[in-house]
Formats: structure tokens, sequence, C-alpha cells
């Protein structure tokens, strides 16, 4: 392992350790708010953007909005405008391990030079389809296979992709039960 | 002078379970002045044993003890403080907290949501298998308390299903010597706060998977699963009278055992580097820890299954009788190496106060004569020290 300061993997660890010491004297600050807009379109093709959020006490903004699209594939007799919203889920666990493998490899001065990850959700749809009520309408489980090449041992790079879970908030919200409440306006 | 709430050793003697010995060996129990000397100096003491032995030490030293004298303030006065206990008023300069950070058992908030018709526990009113009903028990939490309850209840013939988060997972040898020989020798356990990266996490480390038993065995999440205890991962909520657990377990396995991994990696060097390797066995990697082939994310609370639930999820300071603003925001003692953030005020006893083994009993020898030169500095008017 190198030194913290040589390693780039380009994150800033430093803004990221100084936030922490920061939001540790104000917990409101740290109260954030993520934000979409979905619009219906046809069938079951809908469109969500993702612009603003709240944090820090103020309203925030991304640089430019993002737009997607969520639809399913032919053989869900649909025109597949886009992947389907479950995917999304794999979408959000791949990208937040990811991020956090990065963060965690600058934290510990570990070169990265290349993180990829498959990610595969199992799931029985007889359960969305009403086919068997013993059938849970969600992924019956998700499996996440990094391959790592980094200036780290095995033990390292595992202990890697350990904290990225650990730290992971897509991986805490899919592995934790989270209240939702769905109103109509 | 030393005020104690009931008899000497009062916690060892009326807040553990029966079958409970010290997870340290017994060469490593001396206090000042007084050690183990009887035969079996890698055995571990029965909690009888242990009030014996701090009894003693009480007579040895000739220590001011004033017993039956439960504290119930303690505030600032002129100079000093004043200690309100059930044997009268103290006027004093100095005061030492060494009340130690599990007076009470921690009982998360989903625990109000748990069905009546299940009988919940603390480790402090646990004191053996027959005080439960027949029938299974939910042990939630996975460090020394937890292992150790689970497998007497598993024994007992009561099917046992243990919550697990994060947890410290040590075999009770390695290459031949107690594992806290390991730490004692190779100096883990004298890392000072101020030497150490997060102390805060240090501070909060779960207790490790360890138990004291004459055959000196490992009680890791293997030797449970081995006795047919069922693993669920941390319990998060609880829906509609079913208990929900989170899908992570597996990372909780991969970060114990890596953490473990480390840690052996380091006696290893230790044992290379200082030329102890004639004192040890060959090095013994450990297995993994087995992962089940499922594990389940829910358990209906109200079918029967579970008639018992037994909170091993940690313990926590009390100081409601501490009139001295002197607590962060999460409730633990401000201090530094146990010097208290307001004058004359100490504190000993509390998890990595100045090294690692301070919660040991044989740990808090070197913390004690610090704080105590400290105070002593205070009391001759010394500010600086």
């Amino acid at each position: 392992m190198s030194d913290m300061t040589t390693v780039t993997n380009g994150v800033n660890v430093q803004a990221l350790l100084d936030a922490r010491d920061v939001l540790k004297g104000a917990p409101e600050a740290a109260q954030f708010t993520w934000k979409a807009q979905s619009k219906w379109q046809n069938g079951v093709h809908s469109e969500t953007r993702i612009q603003n959020f709240f944090g820090l006490g103020a309203e925030q903004s991304h640089k430019t909005e993002a737009v997607f699209d969520a639809d399913h594939p032919e053989i869900f007799a649909a025109e597949d405008n886009g992947i389907t919203p479950i995917e999304y889920l794999l979408v959000g666990l791949a990208s937040c391990l990811t991020a956090g493998v990065a963060s965690v490899a600058q934290n510990r001065g570990i070169q990265l030079r290349s993180v990829e990850a498959t990610v595969e959700g199992n799931h029985d749809i007889r359960g969305i389809l009403g086919v068997d009520s013993d059938v849970r309408n969600g992924f019956n489980d998700v499996k996440v296979t990094f391959t790592i090449d980094a200036d780290a041992s095995k033990q390292e790079i595992e202990a890697l992709v350990a904290q990225s879970q650990k730290r992971s908030a897509v991986f805490d919200a899919l592995t934790n039960p989270t209240s939702v409440t769905v109103e109509v306006a | 002078m030393v005020l104690e709430r009931g008899e000497v050793a009062n916690s060892w003697r009326t807040e553990r379970w029966g079958s409970l010995r010290l997870l340290t060996p017994n060469w490593q129990s001396r206090l000042p002045g007084h050690r183990y000397d009887g035969p079996d100096p890698d055995g571990y003491m029965a909690m009888g044993e242990v009030v014996e032995f701090i009894e003693t030490f009480a007579k040895v030293t000739g220590a001011p003890v004033l017993t039956d004298a439960n504290v119930t303030s303690l505030r600032p006065r002129d100079d000093g403080y004043q200690v309100t206990s059930s044997r009268g008023d103290v006027h004093c300069r100095a005061v030492i907290i060494a009340s130690g950070a599990c007076n009470r058992p921690v009982v998360p908030a989903l625990a109000d949501a748990v069905p009546p018709s299940i009988e919940q526990l603390t480790p402090f009113e646990y004191r053996n298998p027959d005080q439960l009903a027949e029938g299974g028990v939910l042990v939630v939490g996975a460090s020394a308390t937890g292992v150790q309850l689970a497998a007497e209840l598993q024994r007992s013939g009561r099917p046992v299903t243990l919550s697990v988060g994060e947890h410290v997972r040590l075999p009770r040898t390695y290459r031949g010597r107690d594992v806290l020989w390991w730490m004692d020798a190779s100096g883990i356990w004298d890392e000072r706060y101020d030497e150490i990266d997060d102390l805060t996490r240090a501070r909060r480390l779960p207790s490790p998977q360890l138990v004291g038993t004459p055959e000196r065995g490992t009680l890791d999440l293997n030797a449970l699963e081995a006795m047919g205890v069922e693993f669920v991962g941390r319990w998060a909520d609880v829906r509609d009278g079913r208990a929900l657990f989170s899908g992570g377990l597996r990372n909780m396995f991969t970060l114990a055992d890596l953490k473990m991994g480390r840690l052996l990696g380091t006696f290893d060097e230790w044992a290379r580097d200082h030329g102890r390797e004639a004192d040890v066995g060959a090095p013994e990697p450990l297995a993994p820890t087995r992962v089940p082939d499922v594990a389940r994310l829910q358990l209906d609370l109200r079918n029967g299954e579970i008639r018992t639930i037994v909170w091993a999820t940690g313990f926590r300071p009390n100081y409601q009788w501490l009139d001295v603003p002197v607590l962060d925001q999460k409730g633990q003692l401000r201090h530094e190496g146990g010097v208290v953030d307001m004058p004359g005020l100490y504190a000993l006893g509390l998890p990595v106060l100045r090294r690692r083994k301070s919660t040991f009993i044989y740990g808090i020898e070197d913390d004690a004569r610090e704080v105590v030169d400290h105070l002593a500095g205070y009391l001759a008017g010394d500010r600086r020290a």
C-alpha cells in the first residue's frame, strides 16, 4: 500500500472526512431529502426526472437534470422504452457499492486500477403476477460479484468490499425494512 | 473513601447469570498487591471466585469501603463536590467515578412492538435456562453475552435463533495460547487511547465472542451452528407481529472474519519479529464463518415458535445521579483518558479509558496509577497536570 496522498482514485476523501467532523456537531445539516418526479407516458412506460434535493439546510441542485425511462421488455408485452423499475435497484446498488469501494480505497491508500461489478437479482415474477400469494413481489436474493484490480492483497480487497457494504445507503435500504408512505395528493 | 452501593463486588454478586466465568484466564486476574495463586492459572474464575477475589483485595489493601452507600446525587459544591448517598452526604474535593459502563442492559425500542405472549429478558434478569418457558428462544446480539446465552439455552433443549449484527470473532486459543495471552504479550492491550486512530469506534467495540470454560473451547458462530443454533440478521423492525431481520448477515460474517484474520496476522508477525516462535504452536488458519444456505428474513412472533426473547444487545452506564454537566449527546462521560471535563472529577474502568485493556481486571492498575497521579497533582494545586 502507498500513502493516502499519492493514491489517486479521484475521491476527495479529505472533504468527506472534514464533512464528517462538521456534521458531528450539526446533525440537522445532515438531514437530506432526495427527490424524484415521475410522469406516466403510456402503457407501463414512465419517465422520471431528478434534479433537486434538499441538504445542508438548503435546497440543492444537480448540475443538470437527469431523465430516466422505465418500461418493461417486450416479453412482458410492453414497448421496452427503458429498463424495468426493479433493474433501477440494481443500478443503485452497483453504483453505491462501487462508490464505496473507491472511497474506502482512497482512505486506506489503495490505488485502484479497475473495479467492475456484476449484479444479479433473482426474481420470481409469479409474485407480481399474482400466480402464487406465497411468492414475494421483490427479489428473492441479490448477488454482487466484484472484480477488482488494485495495489492490494486479496484480504485488503475483500475488506474494501466489506467496508463498502457496511457504509452503503443502497445496501442498507435493500437489506433492511424501510417505512414507505404512499399517498394521493 | 470508597462508596459501594451494595456489598463489595456487588455487580458480580447480583447482576450476573449462574454459569458466567471471567473471559480472562486466572493468571491475568491481578490487582496491585493481589493476584490469583491457585492451581489453575489457565482456567477462568466462576462468579463466586471473582467475588472472593475482590473481597480479598478489599481486605488486603484495607480499602476504606463504605458499603450499602448508594449514591443518589453528585453535584459541584464550593471547590469540590457534594455526594449524597443512602448512608449520608460526603463533601470532597475530588471524585473518581468508577461505576462502570454496564449498569443497564440496552433494549432497543422495537421491544415495545413484541407481542405480549412472548416473555422478554435482559442479561440482568437471566440466571439459568430453567427460568424460561420450554420452546424457542430468540437471542438478540452475538457478542460475549449473546453467544454464551445462546449456547446454554440451546443445550437446555430450547431451539435458539440468534440475531447477529456486527460482532468480534475470536478463537479461545490460538497457536496453543489463550487469545488474551496474545493480546497482552503482543502489546495490543497496552495500546494507549491517544494512539488509536478511531477512539470512538474502539470504545464502542462489542465484547468478543469468548467464553471461559474448563475445556477452553471456542464459542464462535461456527461452534454455535454445530450445536444447531439458527442465525438471522440484525433485527431491524417489527411489522404486524413479525420480526424483520437484515439481509446483510453475510457481510457481518465477512467483516468479523477479515478483522479476526488481521488480528491473528498481527500475532503471527509479532511472534516472528520478537523471536517468540518457540513459545507458541504452529500458525493455525481458521475456517471462515459458514454461511447458512438460507437465513430467514422474518419470524412470526405470534405463532408460538418463539416463547422468549433474550436481549443481549449491550449495556450502558447509568449517570442519572450525576448532577454535573459532563455527558455528551449520547449520554457518555466526556473525559480525556479518565480526566473528566470538570476539575477534580475523574473516571476509571470505562472502555479504552487509557488503554485497550482498561475494562479488564488487570487493566485497571496502569490506568489507576496515571489517573490518581493527575488527581494528586490537582489536590496539590498543580492544575496544569
